[in-house]
């Protein structure tokens, strides 16, 4: 029976679809249950009782209903500490996979009273924190406070935050209060670029001979670190003089085009061909190459700078993916 | 965990001892010291907590310490101490949040224990104290990185919200005649009179400020002299100490009044023993009690709380006129060996005179002519006690006097007997009535005269007449060693003691002495039509409902109230206006950006909407807002042309 309200219960909180916007939490969002720290000073509460009937200790009775009713009024606390918080998603940088997407949240404090230990996780099979990582800040009064969800992203394609769960045990601990945040907040994994994969030898878009690229030789100068960039390029010895970690830049004569082939890529596996287009990407661009994609739902024209890379990324990431809405 | 959380739990901690700090063994005292300070040091120091198995042997032979002390470690003293020292060391292994909380609820737990010993006022009020240290404390366990001023608030103000729940709950909340389950002979603590009597027994008393009872007259008070507390009375002798000795009779007493009686009621403290005071002698009592043949009121059971009776007794009377005989031949009983001389002289009184009356009047006439002394100290007698104190040393509490003068009578063939109780009060002119302390403790002897029945006599009022008609201050002099306050202090301090006795005594009725019968009488009156517990619990119920709905009400008014910010407001009526002009603003666009893009569609609006997105940033973002700018903002914008919607 306890299964089947837990379904419906969850089916119910659960049903609604996922939010644009600002989202104001009233009270029809929030819930509320007593902690295991909850019911545990209700335990002790009741021995005290017992113990002043049987004792007949009126002052004990005046401690027990202070430390009920206080325990019963930091019930209303934790109500408050939640409601009326607005909330919106912010944006997520677009990541490689294998590293950790940030997502943004602003929570916003209109109110002129603190807002202190909100914690925020990702809704696991329960609607309790179960091991989850959580992150936990206070929201100032009047103020807005970004808070950065940290997410491992693992699979290429658009990574989405899911249902959050935001809670506070504030100010005693012995009340759970949560709502649950369902933002249609997403963020863009590229594939994990092959450690070790050289562009392809130039090819023409007439298809016609081919020209070695000398892009590898012909040193240029320094620009600063993005991920995926190769380690033998980076310039270790900038490093050492502490001016960050750079890359060395090495440049092909303007005006040449490379197309970015899928079918160029002489992995078997389609993913590890996808990685491999990501690395020739990463270093067209950081060659400051003119190039071209090529892949079979489609092509980009050759062009270079960081808004064609971004694109070329985009859709090498979203390649063969089911249709997803776009954002 | 946070250092100013653990010096939170510490402070917690060492506030839920110290009231125990007075009857606690010294070493437990001086170990949980000793603990804390270790703890504190850690702290401070920054260094690892002690090793698993030096807290467990510092646990065991504190345990096996208990043992040896209390020779058991049930019961409330012996369980207290325990409670606490575990405390103590439950701060040595304090990891993690868990413990922390456990630390929490254990202080609060073992504040309760405090009041076995005290429920006064300023105990009341030290533990509100030591709950606001606890509860900010928690609060902070809960967010560690909340300021201490805030911290306090939120404890202050959760506290101040509870008081008045509290209130409602403490009137309405059922109350249930204790005990529900058997206590340990020690659950309670006490002084007051025993129903033994031997030298140095009542001076103990006399030293001891602790209130005995407490008396409010229905009319006029009675003489200061005739206000005789009948407590036990005492039969048998064995030459040192006087017991009731064994109980062969369970008539009740007979007596003719022949005064007008008199009405009073008595607020008793417990002192664990069963009888019930009332003035001599006693006719009826507001609760059930036994009247024994001596005049001694006894409850049903020993009195372990306080408690409250009205009682009718007869200052002028004759007792017992038609006494049994097997009775006048228990007020005869002596140790026939002890003391020959008292003895010799009784005999000598006895053989002088046939009248019972005149051989009384003899004997304290002795008193008063051979020089005896009325003191606090008397010198330790001998094995003769009689003799001793009647030969030797002449100095003598009111049990010295007692004693000599039953065992004189009885000598001297008239039946005689101890009756101990208290004697005299204290007038409160704040309350109204009579404080009467342990130091009033008092002996005095009845013998029985044929045609009179038993009559009282005090010797101790013929050495020293003060103690009778003014109290134990005047009856002594000023160096004997008197409670500070059994002197005579100044009169604003006097007057001061009155009103904190008086407050003390509010407290007792109406806070400490709230069982179910006052809970009866309190709900009758404030017009509760049947007071039976499902009322109780509905009426408790709503009104904890309708307090914590105005507190809810006021808590989250300002955060359902929204307050529009009027430069807001205008600034939003001013984007409609070039809505309408078919320029709407964007969500995320900035005033300074949509100013911009209005100006590149419409140059006509270029220079007047600059000057108002400038305007708006500056009123809304700046660290001050003038009333003047505001206004001609306002201003503006009402001037400002309106569009006619193209749709």
């Amino acid at each position: 029976m306890f299964a089947s309200f837990k379904q419906k219960f969850r089916n119910w909180a659960f049903s609604r679809t996922s939010e644009t916007g600002t989202v104001t939490l009233t009270q029809r969002r929030i819930f509320i249950i007593p902690t295991k720290q909850g019911l545990i000073l209700c335990g002790v509460l009741v021995l005290m009782l017992l113990g002043d009937i049987n004792y007949n200790l009126s002052l004990g009775y005046v401690l027990t209903f202070l430390l009920t009713m206080m325990a019963v009024m930091s019930m209303l606390y934790a109500f408050r500490n939640m409601a009326h918080l607005q909330i919106r998603a912010g944006r997520a940088e677009p990541v490689f996979s294998g590293e950790t997407a940030r997502f943004a949240f602003h929570f916003n404090n209109r109110s002129k009273l603190s807002r202190y230990q909100l914690c925020l996780f990702k809704t696991g099979e329960s609607f309790w924190v179960g091991g989850q990582p959580v992150i936990k800040f206070d929201a100032p009064a009047q103020q807005d406070s970004e808070v950065i969800f940290p997410l491992p992203a693992t699979r290429r394609g658009w990574l989405q935050t899911g249902r959050m769960t935001l809670y506070t045990e504030f100010p005693l601990g012995l009340f759970y209060c949560w709502s649950y945040l369902h933002f249609d907040a997403r963020c863009l994994v590229y594939p994990k670029p092959l450690i070790d994969a050289p562009l392809p030898s130039g090819s023409s878009p007439d298809g016609t001979g081919k020209r070695s690229v000398a892009g590898d030789e012909d040193f240029a100068g320094l620009r600063k670190y993005a991920a995926g960039d190769a380690l033998p390029r980076i310039a270790w010895k900038a490093y050492a003089h502490e001016r960050g970690l750079q890359v060395k830049q090495f440049s092909t004569p303007l005006g040449e085009e490379l197309w970015l082939d899928l079918a160029d890529a002489p992995d078997r596996n389609e993913e590890d061909k996808l990685a491999r287009m990501t690395r020739w990407v990463l270093d067209a661009e950081a060659q400051d190459l003119r190039y071209g994609l090529r892949l079979p739902d489609g092509e980009l024209p050759s062009n270079n700078g960081i808004a064609h890379r971004d694109e070329c990324l985009r859709r090498i990431a979203l390649f063969n993916l089911p249709q997803q809405e776009q954002p | 965990m946070n250092k100013s959380l653990i010096y939170g739990l510490l402070l917690s901690i060492l506030m839920v001892i110290a009231p125990h700090a007075d009857h606690l063994p010294i070493w437990v005292s001086s170990m949980c010291v000793g603990l804390l300070l270790w703890r504190g040091y850690l702290v401070y120091s920054g260094k690892a907590l002690p090793k698993r198995w030096l807290l467990m042997s510092i646990t065991f032979a504190g345990t096996v310490g208990i043992i040896f002390n209390f020779h058991t470690l049930f019961g409330r003293e012996a369980g207290v101490t325990l409670l606490l020292m575990l405390a103590a060391l439950k701060l040595m292994e304090l990891r993690n949040a868990r413990d922390a909380m456990v630390l929490v609820y254990l202080a609060c737990f073992i504040i309760i224990t405090n009041f076995f010993y005290s429920q006064s006022i300023s105990t009341a009020l030290y533990m509100l104290a030591t709950l606001m240290v606890i509860v900010t404390t928690w609060v902070h366990l809960q967010a560690q990185g909340i300021a201490l001023k805030p911290r306090l608030r939120i404890a202050a103000v959760l506290l101040m919200q509870a008081l008045p729940l509290t209130l409602i709950l403490f009137i309405l909340f059922p109350r249930v005649q204790g005990p529900l389950w058997g206590l340990p002979q020690d659950a309670y603590a006490s002084t007051g009179l025993d129903d033994r009597m031997s030298p140095g027994s009542l001076s103990r008393l006399g030293l001891s400020e602790a209130v005995a009872f407490r008396v409010t007259y229905s009319d006029k008070p009675p003489r200061r002299d005739q206000m005789y507390w009948r407590g036990p009375v005492l039969w048998y002798f064995d030459g040192r100490t006087w017991t009731p000795g064994i109980v062969t009779l369970s008539e009740a007493p007979k007596f003719t009044e022949v005064s007008q009686p008199i009405d009073y009621s008595v607020t008793l403290e417990p002192h664990n023993k069963p009888w019930l005071f009332a003035l001599d002698v006693p006719d009826k009592l507001s609760v059930q009690s036994k009247l024994t043949y001596d005049f001694q009121v006894l409850n049903k059971e020993p009195v372990h709380a306080r408690m409250r009776y009205t009682a009718r007794s007869y200052l002028a009377y004759h007792a017992n006129l038609q006494e049994a005989p097997r009775q006048l031949q228990r007020g005869l009983q002596l140790p026939r060996q002890s003391n020959p001389r008292a003895q010799q002289l009784a005999a000598e009184w006895r053989a002088g005179s046939k009248d019972d009356a005149a051989i009384v009047n003899t004997a304290l006439s002795y008193f008063y002519k051979q020089g005896f002394v009325y003191t606090l100290e008397p010198p330790l007698l001998g094995s003769n006690t009689v003799d001793d104190f009647l030969f030797g040393t002449k100095q003598g509490f009111c049990e010295h006097y007692a004693s000599a003068f039953v065992f004189l009578m009885r000598a001297a063939n008239i039946p005689a007997r101890v009756v101990t109780g208290y004697l005299g009060g204290e007038f409160n002119e704040v309350g109204n009535y009579y404080i009467v302390r342990q130091s009033d403790a008092h002996a005095w002897a009845e013998v029985w005269l044929a045609g009179k029945g038993w009559v009282r006599v005090d010797p101790t009022g013929a050495i020293a007449p003060d103690r009778v008609e003014r109290g134990l201050s005047a009856a002594l002099s000023d160096t004997a060693a008197l409670p500070f306050m059994e002197r005579n202090p100044p009169e604003w301090m006097r007057s001061l003691r009155f009103d904190l006795d008086a407050l003390a005594n509010q407290w007792n009725q109406w806070v400490l002495g709230y069982d179910t019968e006052r809970q009866f009488a309190v709900l009758t009156r404030l017009g509760m039509e049947s007071v039976t517990w499902q009322n109780m619990a509905i009426n408790m119920m709503s009104g904890l409902a309708i307090v914590i709905a105005l507190f809810a009400l006021f808590m989250l008014r300002h955060l359902y109230t929204r307050q529009p910010d009027k430069v807001q407001a205008v600034w939003l009526k001013l984007c409609r206006k070039l809505a309408d002009a078919g320029l709407p603003r964007a969500a995320h666009e900035g005033a300074q950006d949509y100013a911009v893009r209005v100006a590149a569609a419409r140059p006509e609006l270029a220079e007047a909407i600059h000057d108002l997105a400038t305007r708006y940033t500056a009123l809304r973002y700046g660290a001050h807002r003038e009333e003047q700018a505001q206004r001609e903002f306002i201003h503006l914008i009402q001037k400002f042309p309106s569009f006619r919607r193209t749709s």
